[in-house]
């Protein structure tokens, strides 16, 4: 029973998505608009999980005082900071989205920059990898290498000034075999995922249940 | 050349590269010395598609990315509304990237506020709802199904911007701001089942994979990256930081090209030496 | 965001956050950690408070005060699905969080077959058929095309080894990805250098003044 209901739940909402996909009319439509918000809401609630695991980890941190636990106390500082401006937002203003509230303050002048600043360290290290790895060892390695340097080249108006090959060149990849691969690897991914898709609702993957 | 120059070069600190790049990305921002930008086609398509609508009809802007990828995405945002406004359409904000929507509110009061457009009345932020699909799909059917609110809890009833406004039937287009395979639900699930006009923004990541799209013309148009950004900012005819940023972005790639040539150069060099 | 004194508190808090991340370029750092940990938690948070008054408060609560008759108590069966999902946290009643699991992944799935169908898989066939109209550039990048697409998907068949004929297909299919991959490099680096350049016009103009 702690399996089979749930299998059986995954068969019953996987066909009836499938049919009301091809029988759209009522009352298959109003039954899967009625799913379509409960799927939603559920969605909702996975969030939870995350933030409940992030919690008790660092929770745990702090009172084994592992090595770094201070860093954890920050952590949940920060936690309990932005709830606390959050729930202050939405009695004050009416909405912790509303611009003036203060949970916004935190948004504008945490996060955004933290975030910001993260994925900015990824320019530096992409700039080292290509002095220190990008090597052409082989003729596909080659290929690789003076196609990144075309479209590099060609996406900048140097590029243009140098000749009009650059720009032109880039296009011509972009639009052709930059395309043909793309689309090549994407199909087989497509119809990798349909096949995933059938075998969860007919219950061979079972993975998810874990 | 001594080898052990080449040994050098081939062993450098790689804090010497930061720092090298840093120099090469802030002397370009400080000095501001401009290049030509020439708008490719799929960015043309994309102006095109805006340039589409007349007055009074509406637009659906999806913002679907987050602080990671402002710098890209914000500048075209901005001139997509101000092309919008520009034409008195109505712009219909939501998201799916929940942690990035107040960005794309906050484009959105900045360039209402150029155009004296009133919130509720010429533009509307329905805020997020989770479970992308779903609401995706949901929308197709009733979009108050998903939003009988807006992000700070006003009834869609009451805003006169959604008169008339039930599903993609009555969305002249929707231009999705994407940063991750979002771009690829809207149009498996939107595009596909309701027919919906569709042009996206992407970082420069996702916009190679989103060509297929476009030569499918399941997308009608397609801004990439910051050069994007740029080249749609040329097409309104108000730079801003996208074009802003093109010079950086210039001796950037000139640096890391460098980078490449004299990583290989050292390699097979050394290569040499030692057979 | 208020007052002149709000911002210029909140400008140096970014910049000083900017800077403790970057300083991670020359090493691990505390002020490193501190800020790393602080983008963790102020997140999370903020996930908490969107779930609170993006999902339960519009969708559960205010459906559930504003509705009448069966749609004010349907509403309770998403909500219990939800709460269920919750049991997770408990190690004896984990197995029930399956139920709502296996509800979303349903979901999913079915959608998930017709989409990639009818959304990729056939648009995308049928934009590669393309007709040929004289010989000219064009033509010759849709013959490249075709090719480029078929042999990337020979390339990834491999339930018989890459010999002969399909070998030769799939060491075409290599060329192609290579190219893709190398185009894909460009345009990530593009969007890395980009991400930097927002930082640091942020840093030069919010909070330096050094640009106009």
């Amino acid at each position: 029973m702690k399996r089979s209901i749930p299998l059986a739940i995954t068969f019953l909402t996987g066909v009836f998505l499938v049919i009301s996909f091809f029988v759209p009319h009522e009352p298959l439509g109003a039954l899967e608009q009625r799913l379509l918000i409960w799927f939603s809401i559920v969605s909702g609630f996975t969030m939870l999980l995350g933030v409940d695991n992030l919690l008790r980890t660092h929770i745990r941190k702090i009172g084994r005082r592992n090595s770094g636990w201070w860093h954890s106390g920050f952590l949940l500082l920060g936690f309990a900071a932005t709830v606390v401006l959050g729930v202050l937002g939405r009695i004050h203003h009416g909405s912790p989205f509303h611009m003036q509230s203060p949970f916004m303050f935190v948004y504008t002048y945490s996060i955004v920059p933290l975030q910001g600043t993260m994925f900015a360290l990824l320019a530096f290290f992409i700039a080292s990898a290509s002095y220190r790895a990008f090597r052409a060892r082989n003729t596909v390695a080659t290929l690789l290498l003076v196609s990144a340097v075309i479209v590099m080249l060609g996406r900048i108006p140097i590029g243009a000034a140098i000749s009009e090959f650059f720009p032109a060149a880039q296009e011509w990849i972009m639009d052709v075999p930059q395309l043909a691969a793309k689309r090549g690897i994407q199909i087989g991914a497509a119809l990798g995922a349909v096949s995933m898709s059938l075998r969860i609702i007919l219950g061979i993957e079972r993975s998810y249940l874990s | 050349m001594s080898k052990g120059f080449w040994d050098v070069i081939n062993t450098l600190d790689r804090r010497i590269i930061f720092l090298i790049l840093l120099v090469c990305v802030t002397l370009p921002l400080l000095l501001n010395v401009g290049g030509e930008i020439r708008p490719t086609p799929p960015v043309r398509r994309a102006h095109a598609a805006v340039a589409s609508l007349e007055a009074g009809d509406v637009m659906l802007v999806s913002i679907d990315f987050d602080a990671t990828s402002a710098p890209e995405l914000m500048p075209m945002l901005r001139s997509v509304l101000r092309q919008a406004f520009e034409k008195d359409v109505r712009v219909i904000m939501l998201g799916h990237i929940a942690i990035g929507l107040p960005l794309g509110h906050m484009a959105l009061e900045e360039v209402a506020a150029e155009y004296g457009k009133e919130y509720g009345v010429d533009y509307v932020d329905l805020g997020y709802r989770p479970g992308y699909i779903a609401v995706m799909i949901g929308m197709g059917r009733e979009i108050r199904d998903f939003f009988d609110s807006d992000y700070q809890g006003l009834q869609v009833e009451d805003l006169p911007v959604m008169d008339g406004v039930h599903s993609y039937a009555d969305i002249d287009l929707l231009f999705g701001f994407e940063h991750g395979a979002v771009i690829d639900y809207w149009v498996r699930y939107a595009q596909a089942r309701f027919d919906q006009r569709m042009a996206f923004g992407t970082t420069a990541v996702m916009a190679p994979d989103a060509y297929p799209y476009l030569q499918s013309n399941q997308i009608e148009g397609l801004v990439g990256g910051l050069k994007g950004a740029a080249e749609y900012e040329t097409l309104i005819g108000r730079p801003g930081l996208g074009t802003r940023g093109m010079p950086a972005q210039q001796w950037a790639h000139l640096l890391v090209i460098g980078f490449i040539l004299l990583g290989n150069i050292g390699y097979f060099v050394t290569r040499r030496n030692r057979g | 965001m208020g007052s002149p004194v709000v911002t210029i508190i909140g400008t140096w808090l970014a910049g000083f956050l900017t800077l403790a991340i970057l300083s991670f370029l020359y090493k691990d750092n505390p002020f490193y950690k501190l800020a790393e940990h602080l983008y963790v938690g102020v997140s999370a948070g903020y996930w908490l408070i969107y779930v609170a008054f993006f999902d339960v408060e519009p969708m559960l609560i205010d459906t559930f005060m504003t509705e009448t008759g069966v749609e004010k108590w349907i509403i309770l069966v998403p909500g219990l699905l939800g709460l269920i999902m919750l049991s997770r946290w408990f190690p004896r009643t984990a197995w029930l969080s399956r139920w709502p699991i296996a509800f979303t992944v349903g979901i999913g799935a079915g959608l998930g077959i017709t989409a990639n169908l009818q959304g990729y898989v056939i648009p995308q066939v049928e934009a590669t058929l393309i007709p040929m109209t004289g010989w000219n550039l064009v033509t010759l990048s849709n013959i490249v095309l075709v090719v480029g697409v078929v042999s990337t998907l020979l390339y990834f068949y491999f339930s018989k080894p890459h010999k002969g004929v399909l070998g030769g297909a799939a060491r075409v299919g290599v060329v192609f990805i290579m190219i893709s991959f190398g185009a894909s490099f460009g345009y990530t680096l593009m969007a890395r250098i980009s991400l930097l350049i927002g930082r640091l016009y942020f840093l030069l103009h919010d909070l330096l003044h050094v640009l106009d």
